[in-house]
């Protein structure tokens, strides 16, 4: 076997060789230089996307460094499938995240894989930290200093975008990834936005530009890139093309988007609402996928090489209240996500009014889920009187469903300009843990939760997911799959089946494809797509490459302080009944404690 | 013999999925999307839609009329056929294409022309573009 492997990797090492995959370009801030390196080591070994990112990081980021210092790196990495194979729109970001402490990983689309990969490169490294704003223009490999001071401080995140596209060449082929105002503030859950309605979202990539004066990167480039088998690449590119335009599952992110899901999970009572005092809520039709797309679609917008397009851009039509017959039309997009987090949990069925409220998220720059989460949190506190105007300053009176007083907490978010803005800025288990009410803090790891109360499983899988994100080994499809079959979980069937989808995914993530196509890109698909641009690799090899992934991404959580054994388990998951039924707090310590046997054996 | 000839039916279509981009840069059988003759860029953010950029098959073309080598030949149909071994990639045809339908291919210094094959057409999920036939 490790004969068989090395033998497969030599050949991958001729062809990688040839693809300009294995090129890392490193950028210092701090002395504004930066480099190429050729890693076809690190490529060979851990395919691109996740896989190479996570070694950058362990090389790169120093035990203990300030995830909001110098010393912090921000990787992107492409994989090789981007700009081959459609769908494969993704890029790779990771580094320390300020919000959760330990490892920070999150992935965008929009033209970001395309414009890394057609660059001419496989992973772009930032460093250091900047005295001035600036933002970095990269074309084919080499690296332009901008001045940035002037975009510093613009109010709206879309403005800094037209500023750009404005100012830069290569229209359609780049992608430019800014901030808003959250990251130059440092909120711990401040995005990234790249291609104006994409994002890095979670775990405060956003922060980590802003602290090294970062603004903006932009990347564009025209290289192209040689297939080993140019008739078996065409035919195999038209058998992948032709499911994902065929595919009922795909069709529906193209009608109605990722809202589809609103009103059959809260049919089934599985939709936190009201920072999950309830599972459901009234009149949540109204902010259903289908009424949004019925009086509010304005535009379908896709990522890079990707036929479904799910996107989708409400447009909004608001009247100026001084000037009659006077409109502005503002394209806001949209989400299962943050209408869950910034409509269910806080009591908003208003669709003008939750849009507005997206809206404001968007300008700022901040995770929308985060966010919704932590003012969810705020106005129970409210309610119960854990916060008082007089000892923390002016503070807006939230109430549920009021979404003006949520557009106006948005911005004292961003601002901070008392003491219990500055630490709601730091997420959602900072601020309760100061103000004393962790037991309806909805944060896992650290990292506000996403919108499923499923089951155990989804649970389990905000616990145990290198990212503590829903995407990391969807609990919640198990949940729903475990609902359907009528089958009783036990701690070890949840624990395995999570393990092996996250260990998976870790593949999913080198290529770097959507996971909206992981029921095309089935392990022999994968395979065989990589096959015909000259990577071999067989199933055993990508399986035991996505174990090793997860196991590296726990190596850095570790020693990053990551204690699996002190996770919190909000109690709020417990009150409220799942479609699975109450939760049974100890079902899920035990799963846990089993998925991280697996994890450590890993390495055995 | 019958001539083809790409048109745009209707941009408010498009997605911006560069599906059709890469179909015409595979002709040349890789990955990438340096060699393809049509660009989708948005029309200044993506909120506005996007802009199709691509060969109208003149039938007086300037690109053709500015080339100091002759390697722009006429296309029957409209349009023009590269003979690249005359091109000397001085991008005069680049800057004389009022659409800005001519792209460049840095690979090979030299213009990259639509050739009005269709391909973009079959993989352009949304009906955006249609290739039509004359005599
Ligand atoms: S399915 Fe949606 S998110 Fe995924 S690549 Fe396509 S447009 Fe992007
Ligand atoms: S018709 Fe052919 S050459 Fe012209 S843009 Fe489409 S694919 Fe490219
Ligand atoms: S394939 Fe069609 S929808 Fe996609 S970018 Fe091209 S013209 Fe637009």
């Amino acid at each position: 076997m490790p004969l068989r492997r090395a033998r497969t990797l030599e050949r991958c090492i001729t062809v990688i060789e040839r693809d300009p995959i294995q090129k890392v370009l490193y950028v210092d801030l701090t002395r504004r230089r930066f480099w190429i390196e050729e890693r076809a080591d690190l490529f060979e070994k851990y395919i691109g996307g996740s896989g190479v990112a996570i070694k950058l990081l362990l090389e790169e980021c120093r035990k203990g460094a300030d995830p909001l210092g110098p010393d912090n790196p921000i990787i992107f990495a492409a994989g090789p499938l981007n700009c081959i194979f459609p769908m494969a729109s993704k890029t790779v970001a990771m580094f320390k995240s300020p919000l959760t402490g330990n490892l920070g990983e999150s992935h965008a689309g929009g033209r970001s894989g395309i414009a890394l990969r057609s660059a001419g490169l496989g992973a772009l490294v930032i460093k250091g930290a900047s005295d001035i704003p600036i933002y970095l223009s990269i074309h084919d490999g080499k690296v332009s200093f901008r001045d940035a001071r002037v975009l510093w401080g613009m109010r709206s995140s879309y403005t800094v975008g037209r500023v750009i596209r404005e100012r830069e060449s290569s229209a359609g082929l780049r992608t430019i990834m800014r901030i808003g105002r959250a990251g130059e503030n440092l909120v711990r859950y401040a995005c990234v936005i790249t291609e104006t309605y994409r994002h890095f979202g979670r775990l405060g990539l956003g922060a980590v530009f802003g602290s090294k004066k970062l603004k903006a990167v932009t990347i564009a480039g025209t290289n192209n890139i040689q297939v080993r088998d140019i008739k078996e690449y065409k035919q195999l590119y038209q058998e992948i093309f032709t499911l994902e335009t065929t595919a009922p599952a795909l069709k529906k992110y193209h009608d109605i988007g990722t809202p589809m899901n609103l009103i059959p999970l809260n049919k089934i009572q599985a939709l936190p609402a009201y920072n999950l005092k309830q599972a459901s809520l009234d009149k949540v039709e109204a902010i259903s996928g289908e009424n949004l797309a019925k009086n509010y679609l304005g535009r379908r917008v896709s990522c890079g090489h990707c036929p479904v397009s799910c996107i989708h851009l409400a447009a909004l039509r608001e009247p100026y209240e001084k000037e009659p017959y006077f409109y502005k039309t503002t394209m806001i997009s949209y989400d299962y996500e943050p209408i869950y987090a910034l409509g269910t949990m806080l009591g908003i069925t208003s669709p003008e009014g939750l849009l507005k409220l997206i809206d404001e998220v968007e300008v700022a720059g901040l995770d929308a889920m985060s966010c919704g989460v932590a003012l969810a949190w705020a106005t129970e506190a409210q309610e119960n009187g854990l916060i008082s105007n007089k000892a923390e300053g002016t503070i807006t009176q939230l109430k549920w469903g009021d979404y003006n007083a949520y557009i106006k907490a948005v911005n004292y978010i961003v601002e901070q300009p008392n003491e219990f803005y500055k630490a709601l800025a730091q997420g959602v288990e900072y601020a309760a843990a100061k103000y004393g009410s962790l037991e309806y803090a909805l944060a896992f790891g650290g990292n506000e939760m996403p919108g499923y109360h499923t089951g155990p499983a989804a649970h389990i899988g905000y616990l145990t997911g290198a990212r503590h994100s829903h995407l990391d080994s969807a609990g919640y499809s198990l949940d729903q799959k475990l609902l359907a079959s009528k089958v009783s979980p036990t701690p070890s069937s949840v624990a395995d089946t999570l393990f092996e989808e996250e260990a998976w995914r870790q593949i999913l993530s080198t290529l770097v494809v959507c996971f909206f196509s992981r029921e095309i890109y089935k392990p022999e698909v994968v395979q065989k797509a990589l096959k015909v641009i000259g990577w071999d690799l067989s199933l055993d090899n990508l399986k035991s490459i996505g174990y090793e992934i997860l196991a590296l991404k726990h190596e850095f959580k570790r020693r990053e302080g990551f204690n699996a054994e002190t996770l919190r388990i909000p109690k709020r998951i417990l009150e409220t009944p799942t479609p699975h039924g109450k939760l049974d707090g100890m079902f899920i310590k035990d799963a846990v404690a089993k998925y991280f046997n697996r994890v450590q054996s890993i390495k055995a | 013999m019958v001539k083809t000839r790409l048109s745009v039916v209707d941009v408010n279509l498009c997605v911006g999925c560069q599906c059709c981009m890469f179909a015409c840069s595979r002709r040349f059988g890789a990955g990438g999307l340096s060699k393809t003759a049509i660009l989708i860029r948005s029309a200044g953010g993506i909120e506005r839609g996007f802009i199709v950029q691509v060969c109208r098959a003149c039938e007086d073309p300037p690109c053709a009329s500015v080339c100091p080598t002759d390697a722009l030949k006429l296309r029957s149909g409209g349009g023009v056929l590269l003979d690249a071994a005359k091109c000397i990639g001085c991008r005069l045809c680049v800057e004389a294409c009022t659409v800005e339908a001519v792209l460049w291919d840095s690979e090979s210094d030299k213009p990259m022309i639509c050739v009005h094959c269709g391909l973009c057409v079959q993989a352009c999920p949304y009906g955006v573009l249609e290739l039509s036939r004359g005599v």
